[in-house]
């Protein structure tokens, strides 16, 4: 009864081989022992017509089919079950996603499968059974495609589980390598503060490292026989103009403070990165090319308190949300008040300790500050009773150090891969 | 400086322990940087003060005493070897257990007493060696006389050193009795004057000396007095130990009276032996050419006329208020001591000092700016500890050169000034509670303060001036944080710095390590990679006093620096390197700034690395380096254009000038085999520099743009023979020209062959060439046509053909 009622479909059975759709299933095995005794059965059947049979057959052999439905509909039910058992059968035995698609191209095709055809000749049946037997099958359908995705979603089960098994990668071998660059630690460090303070609306101005020594000294109220010029030894350029030795290595970025307030007028809101040298002996803490950035505030209404905000937020910015800081009393020429702000040291955690850092004082010097003096002010030809300033100087290295733990300012310039590579 | 907190006592209660003294000085005062405790290993029961009774010959050794000391409980025999043991001193004594620093180790140990040589041992007198205050283990220590016989030891002369830094402006704090002023301020403690009070003679001191002064510009006060009847010799112990823990080694008595009353006012004194002074006169005045004096430290100075001497009838006797001369120096025999105590101009003793490379603590004070009326108050307390500590009489008076006193600034701070500065008022009775702390009159003159700052306080000359004294008393703590107000600042554009930046993120994206070199270099380093006759970069501009030597020239290329940080690092890393830094280029230019122009350089080469991490057999090579330069250039939004031109220092036919439109930007090349080894570096090295001033000239402001076209393009591969001169970028230039009746034409090299199949003296490219069309589709025929177009046109202009 089985063999009957399916043979003769098979007698057509030119399919086109199934391309497996899943990668991950193994292609091309040998054929399926099922499908050769079809194969063996199929030139018998094309002899051995049953009434459902012949319908469907001429439905495709014939292009204006004649229909002789006698069989009663229990009959019929009979033989779709059959017809189910027999495909679900050979889904059971179909191997691999190219056995799988090859069963879904017999049964299911869009062009020629079993199923297909029938439902297509579905439309010449009597109208009796028609509604009746399209149910039926259409159920059908819908159960082999119901079984058809089931085995595929647990042949991809097993095939992942597989992978994730047998195929495990021993994930402690290296990466593939990358060229991989960084940028310098005290170039990171310094967009960290540009960003800080471009938060708070500061513009980013640049000016020269070789720098007249009255910008670098005498505007910013140091002159030539001041003990402040203590401050800053300094690297003077060997070129003598009108008899003198006017150039020098900034010591500072604050001569900006000054080239700033000439170009411009208030509001001023900027902040001045750029390299500065010191002649200095160099040490663990002392290096003599050094970074800096300098902020500067001027405008109606700027005050010490606008200072301490500013310089809290990036304090907060750069070193945690839970940083303070506080203010203490200091001397730099060009600033009254003028102060050194430090924070809270977040490195050790109670005093008592004995931190490196912060040589148990709970307190990390950070910066110096203050309020722009009233004579340079005056000097940028601003009016010192309406306008008022801040301004501060931030060692970008100091700030790298305290970040990442830095034990040494001569790492910085040695360029060091072993070095730079951590940043 | 140092400031022993027992000295400061003397003029202030303070009770707070080190650390928080530390710290309420810092944040008010002065940053104090640590601090030394004397005497934190003294039990007090086990080390006290003794009192030597007799000192008597050990019966079993000449170098041993025995000496008899009393602690307050009956007398004691100890074994003594210091050779200045002497009865009547007051001694530190030791008993068994207390913890000392053994003579001999320098360890600290617990004191175990044993008989020596046959006699028992009470316990042990004391050297500085054992009590851990110096290395002085010849003698014993001398205590002070009126330490209390039997007290701790630690109570007597137990001490806490603090390590103070004070300002460039603020001489008053190098007085020990300035700095209490100030702490009396922070914590609300009066203040004691030291003691200035002390006899005179009948004679006045104008009958001994005149006082002229010839140069009032730099010498603005000179007083002097006369103390006759001086016993020379040491000072007490008191004195001595005072001078010693502020870091000053005790002379004699009336230098260490002027040291102290220095230590004590930040007024420097000097003292002359009076009957060296030739003529009874002094007259400061400017040196005379050819003048030398030979100062106190046995050295010859040569000196000139800015220099500011101090003169008798004959010749200089002191280098204004930095070191006395040796020809006018107090010594045991003086008798009648000359006391100098003087104002000069601040500005002239720095120089002075400057040229004559020579510091001292007088000068250190001077140069920072001492009020004049600081002069007759350091006298009156020198006067006293003379008549104290040498036996001198004073002669009645000072004689006092004092040209043109000056009149007390008056400062009007208008009370709204205060908040204006600060962003907070202070109210008038704090602020009048603060000034009259440190010494300042004040007076309320409607809305502002009328101040007068006291005359050691010659730093405080403007408004802004008093509210720093303010808020710094006040408490910055008490300060808030605010957020700026008002209207931000217009954006200036700055192309070149957005280009530059972009340029160092991508550089550092495509695997190149920024380092960051020091900008002055050495001549030969810059002669390895600048050539002699680049009119820019000749005649580097020099620091005329480098850190080093090889750190004078201030570098006119950041070849030098890259290629030796690649060399550097390839003493440790074995496969490919690249880096590069983004600086400038200091351009010498007559009598002015230099011209900074900023460049990016980078270096790479070194082996590829393999799957495994291993240098692999494939090797950087020039066009790394290119395509590492096209990438930037291509996130720039330019495309460059790649020329064969020779460069210093880089192998001729491996060298390309790179530009942009008109603008030359900049080279690619291979580091010339000969330069790399200048440099230690013995494998093929590459190159890149990159200028940002006429990158930024070429980049347009938009980059172009164009719809993407509905139509498919239609692409071509062809293989062309050319003359082996012949550079791709001619074909492509061709080929991107061409004009086809409204068909756009474009392609890329996708190889070049050489050798087999191709005639001598030419090569193959092989090219993908891509044709569009803006209106429709292509046909296989219009293809062809245009093709055929292009191909004729390659002919023409390049002898190019098709590759059968
Ligand atoms: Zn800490």
């Amino acid at each position: 009864m089985l063999v009957t009622i399916f043979v003769p479909w098979l007698a057509n059975g030119d399919r086109k081989p199934a391309a497996p759709s899943n990668p991950l299933a193994p292609q091309s095995r040998a054929a399926p022992c099922g499908r050769q005794t079809r194969k063996v059965k199929t030139p018998l059947a094309l002899h051995r017509a049953f009434a459902f049979g012949d319908w469907l057959l001429s439905a495709r052999l014939s292009r204006s089919p004649t229909y002789n439905f006698t069989q009663p509909m229990s009959t019929i039910e009979a033989e779709i079950d059959a017809l189910r058992t027999e495909a679900l059968e050979a889904l059971t035995e179909a191997d691999g996603e190219a056995g799988r698609e090859a069963w879904r191209a017999e049964w299911l095709g869009r062009k020629d499968g079993r199923l297909t055809l029938r439902l297509r000749a579905l439309k010449d049946a009597p109208p009796e059974s028609r509604a009746a037997l399209g149910k039926s099958l259409n159920e059908l359908k819908a159960t082999l495609e119901g079984e058809l995705e089931a085995r595929r979603d647990s042949a991809r089960a097993d095939a992942l589980a597989a992978l994730s098994a047998d195929a495990a990668l021993d994930v402690t071998l290296p990466g593939r390598p990358q060229s991989l660059g960084r940028l310098h630690p005290v170039t990171q460090t310094m967009n960290d503060c540009i960003d800080a303070f471009a938060e708070m609306g500061f513009r980013v101005f640049e000016g020269p490292e070789v720098e007249w020594s009255r910008y670098n000294f005498d505007a910013v109220r140091i002159p030539d026989d001041h003990p402040a010029r203590d401050m800053w030894d300094t690297i003077w350029i060997d070129t003598l103009i009108e008899g003198e030795r006017q150039m020098l290595l900034r010591t500072h970025t604050s001569p900006n403070q000054i080239r700033v307030m000439e170009q411009t007028e208030p509001p001023v809101r900027v902040i001045v990165p750029g390299k500065c040298y010191r002649q200095e002996a160099t040490d663990a803490s002392h290096e003599w090319m050094l970074t800096q950035i300098e902020g500067l505030a001027v405008d109606e209404g700027v005050r010490m308190s606008d200072l301490k905000g500013t310089l809290y937020a990036f304090a907060r910015r750069l070193f945690g949300e839970d940083r303070r800081i506080i203010f203490h009393h200091s001397y730099f020429p060009f600033v009254e008040p003028g102060v050194e702000m430090a924070i809270d040291c977040f490195l050790c955690a109670e005093p008592g300790s004995d931190c490196r850092t912060c040589q148990d004082t709970g307190w990390i010097e950070v910066l110096g500050a203050g309020m722009v003096h009233p004579e340079i002010i005056e000097n940028a030809g601003y009016d010192s009773s309406r306008y008022t300033g801040f301004a501060f100087g931030v060692g970008i290295e100091r700030v790298a150090m305290l970040r990442w733990g830095i034990e040494d300012i001569r790492h910085f310039y040695q360029n060091d891969l072993r070095f730079l590579r951590q940043f | 400086m140092k400031l022993p907190l027992s000295w400061l006592r003397d003029y202030v209660d303070v009770d707070l322990p080190p650390a928080e003294f530390a710290t309420r000085v810092t944040d008010a005062i002065a940053e104090v940087e640590g601090w030394e405790v004397i005497g934190e290993q003294w039990d007090p029961e086990l080390v006290r003060v003794a009192e030597v009774l007799a000192v008597d010959p050990h019966p079993n050794a000449d170098r041993l005493v025995l000496a008899t000391v009393n602690v307050g409980d009956g007398p004691k025999t100890v074994v003594c070897g210091a050779p200045n043991v002497a009865s009547g001193q007051k001694v530190a004594f030791a008993t068994e257990g207390a913890m000392l620093i053994d003579g001999h180790s320098g360890k600290l140990s617990k004191l175990k007493l044993r008989a020596i040589r046959g006699v028992d041992s009470a316990g042990m007198v004391l050297s500085e060696k054992e009590l851990g205050l110096s290395d002085d283990h010849e003698g014993i220590l001398e205590l002070p006389g009126d330490c209390a016989i039997g007290a701790p030891l630690v109570e007597a002369i137990g001490d806490v050193v603090f390590d103070v830094s004070t300002w460039a402006n603020r001489a008053d704090l190098l007085g020990i009795f300035g700095f209490a002023r100030e702490v009396a301020a922070v914590t609300g403690q009066p203040l004691r004057e030291p003691d200035r009070s002390y006899s005179q003679s009948e004679r006045p001191a104008s009958d001994f000396v005149s006082v002229t002064i010839e140069a009032p510009d730099l010498c603005r006060r000179f007083t002097a007095s006369i103390i006759e009847g001086i016993e020379m010799g040491p000072s007490p112990a008191w004195m001595q130990q005072r001078l010693i823990r502020a870091g000053m080694r005790p002379i004699n008595n009336v230098v260490d009276v002027t040291n102290y009353v220095m230590l004590e006012t930040g007024q420097p004194l000097h003292a002359f032996d009076y009957d060296l002074v030739r003529g009874a006169e002094i007259r400061p005045r400017r040196a005379r050419p050819g003048e030398t004096l030979t100062t106190l430290d046995d050295i010859e100075r040569d000196l000139d006329s800015d220099m500011l001497m101090i003169c008798d009838g004959e010749g200089p006797v002191a280098v204004a208020g930095i070191m006395g001369g040796g020809n006018s120096e107090v010594s045991e025999s003086t008798k009648t001591v000359l006391l100098e105590v003087a104002n000069f101009h601040p500005g002239a003793i720095r120089r002075t000092s400057t040229q004559l490379k020579l510091r001292s603590e007088a000068s250190l004070r001077f140069e920072k700016g001492i009020g004049p009326d600081l002069a007759s108050y350091a006298q009156d307390r020198a006067l006293h500890l003379l008549e104290q500590v040498a036996g001198g009489r004073p002669a009645a008076g000072l004689v006092d050169a004092f040209p043109t006193p000056l009149p007390s600034p008056r400062i009007t701070l208008p009370a709204a000034r205060i908040e204006q500065v600060l962003g907070i008022p202070i109210e008038a009775a704090e602020v009048r509670r603060i000034l009259v702390a440190l010494g300042f009159d004040v007076a309320e003159r409607g809305d502002a303060f009328e101040v007068t700052p006291p005359f050691w306080r010659p730093d405080v000359a403007l408004p802004d001036d008093v509210v720093e004294e303010l808020i710094r008393i006040y408490g910055y703590e008490n300060l808030p944080t605010t957020v700026l107000r008002g209207a931000l600042p217009e954006a200036q554009p700055r192309p070149l710095e957005r280009v530059r930046e972009q340029a160092r993120e991508l550089a550092a994206g495509l695997g190149f390590q920024e380092v960051v070199s020091y900008t002055l270099t050495s001549e030969e380093i810059l002669s390895r990679v600048v050539p002699s006759n680049d009119e820019d970069r000749t005649g580097p501009l020099a620091a005329m006093n480098p850190v080093a030597s090889q750190h004078t020239y201030l570098r006119t290329s950041l070849r030098g620096s890259l290629l030796s940080a690649y060399a550097g690092n390839r003493h440790h890393e074995d496969a490919a390197m690249r880096f590069f830094e983004v600086g400038v280029e200091y351009l010498p230019t007559e009598a002015d700034l230099p011209h900074e122009r900023p460049v990016l350089c980078a270096v790479l080469g070194g082996q590829r690395l393999e799957r495994w991490e291993r240098p692999g057999p494939e090797r950087l090579d020039f066009f790394d380096a290119k395509g590492a330069v096209e990438t930037l250039l291509g996130d720039l939004g330019v495309e460059g254009a790649f020329t064969a031109e020779e460069h210093f220092a880089m192998l001729p036919g491996h060298s390309a000038t790179v530009s942009v439109g008109d603008e030359s930007v900049g080279v690619v090349a291979q580091v010339h085999p000969d330069v790399a080894a200048a440099f230690d570096i013995e494998e093929p090295v590459f190159l890149i520099e990159l200028w940002f001033e006429p990158l930024t000239r070429a980049i347009p402001e938009r980059p172009d743009y164009a719809p993407p076209s509905r139509y498919p393009e239609a692409r071509r591969d062809l293989a062309l023979l050319v003359p082996a001169d012949t550079p791709a970028s001619a074909l492509l230039e061709v080929i991107r020209t061409h004009r086809a009746r409204g068909v756009r034409i474009s392609a890329d090299v996708f190889d070049e062959y050489r050798g087999e199949g191709v005639p001598a003296g030419q090569k193959s490219l092989a090219l993908a060439v891509r044709f569009r069309a803006d209106d429709r589709t292509l046909g296989e025929k219009d293809v062809v046509r245009i093709e055929q177009g292009l191909l004729r046109r390659l002919d023409q202009d390049l002898d190019a053909t098709l590759r059968a």
